[in-house]
């Protein structure tokens, strides 16, 4: 299968490897070490023709640093401010953690497959995401809200280790009321709390889901996905109705540089949003 | 010029042969850039002139070999933001570490007239057995481009780009015929971490894993083939006990092979 | 003397002096010349301006582990097999710069390396080599996306080819079906006998290159001699890789006990990766000066042995040198299939020849089908 969701713009581009000037418009801290950049890209053509699908990435380098594959976690629909909610979790990252408004950075993209929301259509979709792992379901999440009523029922189950951890929570009131049964745990609970604990698998304890009918799309640590995975199946969902965003090490996004495969699978190409049905005898495989 | 906002450099010196400091010296081309970058507080094989701590980097070169050794390693850990190690003596104990296999004792009465002069530790180890070390540089002596690029990352907030794989990917990389199999001369290649550039072996030379064991070092095989392909396990000793012959994996397999009847 | 140009498709003979003629040809249509040379006991792919450069009666030895050169038959040219080089380090060089990056007024430039590549013209390319570059220009060329480093090279490359004579113990294209007969993708191939060279052009700009030199149309017996002596080649090759049950056994075996007992011997040193003509992953460095304003960002060889290739936040996906094994093995024997309609092995032997322990892939293979889940 080789559909292509790369833009043909991207895939033109003489250097694939090259990155675009892109600059920092804003900054948001989300949590403890994680905060939202939202970026323009530099070149006003560049910028207006910029689009992406809800779970592609795009590289952002930052020069002498290095460049790491980010999800977009902003809305599709407005596509000129890209938004990249980042972790600071390794040496690139933590230098893109200094970054001001006004700041420039590279950035090329976008690459990789996208959530197929054309799936879910008409049908139900449960989004289960596991810390960081919201950040590439939220242009999902966006992107139902536009049109709410083309889906059935939409149920977010979301879980952080801590309630300090826990991303955009600021917004889950509108998701709520806009048709969106979202359900929040954490492993650890503060004194403060008043919400589930427990890890976020647990969570389909408290749904009731129509196997016929329902879509899940799970992105956090894999072996959350695992459990996720199981419970889905153990409601009997189909394999082929569950998706899944896989993360492997990354340098060229483009199907050179050999990094991102699992088994057969490079991931900045047929991924990072997987069917399960397709990467089941490689999935939950020790040191894969 | 007054009061520096300049990073505070020091450099430190123990059991050692120098080398490595020279390999900051010999920067020559980045040398102007590096001081006008940086503080240079204490480097007394450089200037006489020495500014008091705290610093934010400490270069430490040399192994401990002396119980006042033991105990400046603690103050300077003190006085240092981060500490990093440079050289086969600082990171692994050095050739001085054969020691550790000998009675020192002897070697004292041996070499010096007046052996009660002599006040030395048993064994030479490594900084990072007496106090945390935050980077490692490998090497007898150091790359002086890796030492840069150390400084480098240090001064942009970056980690550094120091592989830990084989010594074989860098010969590769530069074409370099294997000399281990072409000519089947007994190279530490293989168990060896990388930054020298595979010097040895573009010289028709084996690996003497100056640069100490590489991030998976698999000794056991290597050994074991050498000595099939008819490498005497005495040589094989003195192959894994050079001048890193002290950091775990070398030190484990010449122990091993010691023991061979 | 043959008045004009031989056709596309022709086979001749050429005295073994005229290959000087080509290769004048070659440097004087703005080509560099790489070719097998004599150098640190091995014979190596290099710059080659003349015949004289070529390593004239010597040969290789090669065995698991080993490799020697040792004087072999006086009159010829190419009586050796593949070395330790291969031509991706042309093609697909081991240390390329990317981009570079420069900071002014706040604000960061990029600027792509601009060097263009040399014209190559390589001479003595061998059937599993010819079938390796293949491989690599499904990676480079046929995907979503081309690389333009490889693909300014590439389109660019002349390619003499070179039918073997002998083959080693560690040769077994036979069963990948690559070789040792030297069948298409080429410009000119010749097959060497004691006397003469029997050539086939392969292309226009291989016809062209024949310009001034004494070819002859080859006679029956010439043609029937070459024949022989590739059929000869093709009958000495033992070593064997069952290819029928891949990718499904790998696939398959993916917990056999032979990845454990492969992993007490591999020393994780990357050389099987690195001497393999079709492996192709990469890295990226980036150098910069203290203030950090100017920057250099370079690709470089990488190996699927390396701790760092399989990094990812908060661990690493393949920590144990099991896991490595089996993803170099299963890529190159399966993965590779899905993912480029071909296996990523040619059957050139290299892998076998310079893992310092003698690993041999064919025998890992065999082992997991004897036991096969």
């Amino acid at each position: 299968m080789s559909v292509s969701f790369t833009p043909a713009a991207v895939r033109a581009r003489a250097d694939p490897m090259l990155p675009g000037l892109a600059v920092v418009r804003g900054v948001k801290p989300e949590a403890y070490g994680v905060s939202t950049f939202s970026l323009a890209l530099a070149d006003p053509a560049e910028a207006a023709a910029y689009r992406f699908l809800p779970g592609q990435f795009n590289m952002l380098y930052l020069p002498g640093f290095g460049e790491v594959a980010i999800s977009v976690s902003s809305d599709p629909f407005e596509p000129q401010l890209i938004g990249h909610t980042i972790r600071f979790a390794g040496s690139v990252t933590r230098g893109l953690a200094r970054l001001q408004p006004g700041d420039a950075l590279g950035l090329r993209g976008p690459y990789g497959s996208a959530w197929p929301l054309e799936q879910a259509r008409g049908r139900d979709l449960v989004i289960v995401a596991g810390g960081i792992g919201l950040a590439p379901l939220r242009p999902v999440v966006l992107s139902v809200l536009r049109e709410r009523a083309a889906y059935g029922r939409v149920l977010l189950l979301y879980g952080g280790r801590t309630p300090p951890d826990l991303l955009y929570t600021e917004e889950f009131e509108r998701w709520q009321a806009a048709g969106i049964e979202t359900h929040v745990t954490v492993d650890r609970a503060s004194e403060d709390w008043r919400g589930q604990v427990g890890v976020v698998p647990q969570l389909f304890y408290r749904i009731r889901l129509d196997p016929r009918r329902t879509v899940v799309f799970t992105c956090g640590p894999e072996i959350m996905m695992r459990f996720v995975i199981y419970e889905a199946l153990a409601r009997r969902l189909p394999k082929e109705g569950v998706y899944l965003s896989m993360e492997r090490n990354m340098k060229c996004a483009v199907g050179f540089c050999g990094h991102c495969q699992f088994g057969p699978t490079f991931l900045c190409r047929q991924g990072p949003v997987l069917n399960f049905a397709a990467i089941e005898p490689f999935f939950g495989r020790e040191d894969f | 010029m007054g009061a520096s906002t300049r990073p505070k450099l020091a450099v430190f010196k123990f059991s050692s042969c120098d080398g490595c400091q020279l390999a900051l010296l010999s920067l020559e081309d980045e040398l102007l850039e590096l001081a006008g970058a940086v503080e240079i507080a204490y480097f007394l094989e450089a200037r006489s002139q020495t500014l008091p701590p705290p610093y934010d980097v400490a270069l430490v070169e040399g192994s401990i070999t002396t119980a006042e050794d033991s105990k400046r390693i603690q103050e300077i850990r003190q006085q240092a933001k981060l500490l990093v190690t440079i050289g086969a003596c600082a990171t692994a104990g050095g050739i001085q570490a054969l020691r550790n296999w000998k009675d020192v004792d002897e070697f004292t009465r041996a070499v010096y007239a007046t052996p009660a002069y002599i006040e030395t530790l048993k064994q030479s180890t490594p900084i990072s057995a007496h106090v945390p070390v935050d980077f490692e540089l490998n090497g007898c002596p150091v790359n002086k481009a890796q030492l840069l690029e150390v400084l480098t990352a240090l001064l942009l907030g970056r980690a550094p780009h120091l592989p830990a794989h084989s010594v074989c990917v860098e010969c590769k990389r530069r074409g370099t015929v294997c000399v281990a199999v072409a000519q089947g001369i007994a190279c530490l290649g293989p168990l060896t971490h990388a930054g020298c550039g595979a010097i040895c072996p573009a010289f028709n030379r084996g690996c003497f894993g100056c640069f100490g064991p590489m991030e998976s070092p698999n000794a056991d095989a290597l050994l074991a083939h050498l000595e099939e392909s008819g490498h005497a396990a005495a040589e094989l000793v003195r192959l894994t006990r050079g001048f890193t012959g002290f950091a775990e994996a070398f030190r484990t397999a010449s122990e091993k092979w010691e023991k061979r009847p | 003397m043959a008045p004009s140009l031989p056709r596309v498709g022709a086979r001749l003979t050429l005295a073994k002096s005229s290959l000087e003629q080509v290769f004048a040809n070659l440097r004087a249509a703005g080509f560099t010349l790489i070719g097998p040379r004599l150098r640190d006991a091995a014979l190596v792919l290099e710059e080659v301006t003349g015949l004289n450069d070529l390593p004239r009666g010597w040969r290789d030895q090669q065995a698991p582990g080993q490799y020697r050169v040792v004087p072999g038959q006086d009159s010829f040219y190419f009586d050796h097999l593949v070395g330790p080089h291969s031509w991706k380090q042309f093609l697909h060089p081991a240390r390329l710069k990317l981009f570079g990056a420069a900071k002014n007024n706040g604000t960061w430039s990029f600027q792509s390396a601009t060097a263009p590549p040399p014209r190559y013209a390589f001479i003595g390319v061998r059937a599993c080599d010819l079938a390796a570059i293949a491989r690599q220009d499904r990676v480079f060329l046929a995907g979503e996306f081309r690389d333009p480093h490889y693909a300014a090279r590439r389109e660019s490359l002349f390619l003499l080819a070179v039918n073997c004579g002998r083959a080693a113990p560690t040769c077994f294209c036979r069963s990948l079906q690559t070789g040792p007969r030297v069948t298409g993708g080429f410009d000119l191939a010749l097959t060497e006998l004691a006397d003469v060279f029997v050539l086939e052009v392969g292309s226009e700009a291989g016809a062209e290159m024949l310009r001034e030199t004494a070819w002859q149309p080859a006679t029956a017996l010439h043609a029937s001699r070459a024949e022989e002596a590739v059929r000869q080649t093709e009958s000495q090759i033992e070593r064997e890789l069952r290819t029928d049950d891949l990718p499904k056994l790998l696939y398959d075996n993916l917990e056999h006990p032979r990845w454990d007992e492969v992993a007490r011997r591999c020393l994780a040193c990357g050389n099987c990766t690195l001497v393999c003509p079709t492996c192709f992953c990469t890295t990226v460095e980036d150098a910069s000066n203290l203030a950090g304003t100017r920057v250099e960002r370079t690709r470089l060889w990488d190996s699927c042995f390396t701790l760092d290739f399989s990094h990812v936040h908060g661990g690493n996906s393949r920590p144990t040198l099991r896991a490595r094994y089996r993803q170099w093995l299963t890529h190159k024997l399966a993965s590779w299939k899905d993912q480029f309609g071909a296996l990523g092995c040619v059957g050139c032997g290299r892998c076998i020849t310079w893992c310092p322990v003698g690993i041999e892939l064919t025998e890992e293979v065999k082992a997991i089908r004897e036991k096969a889940a």
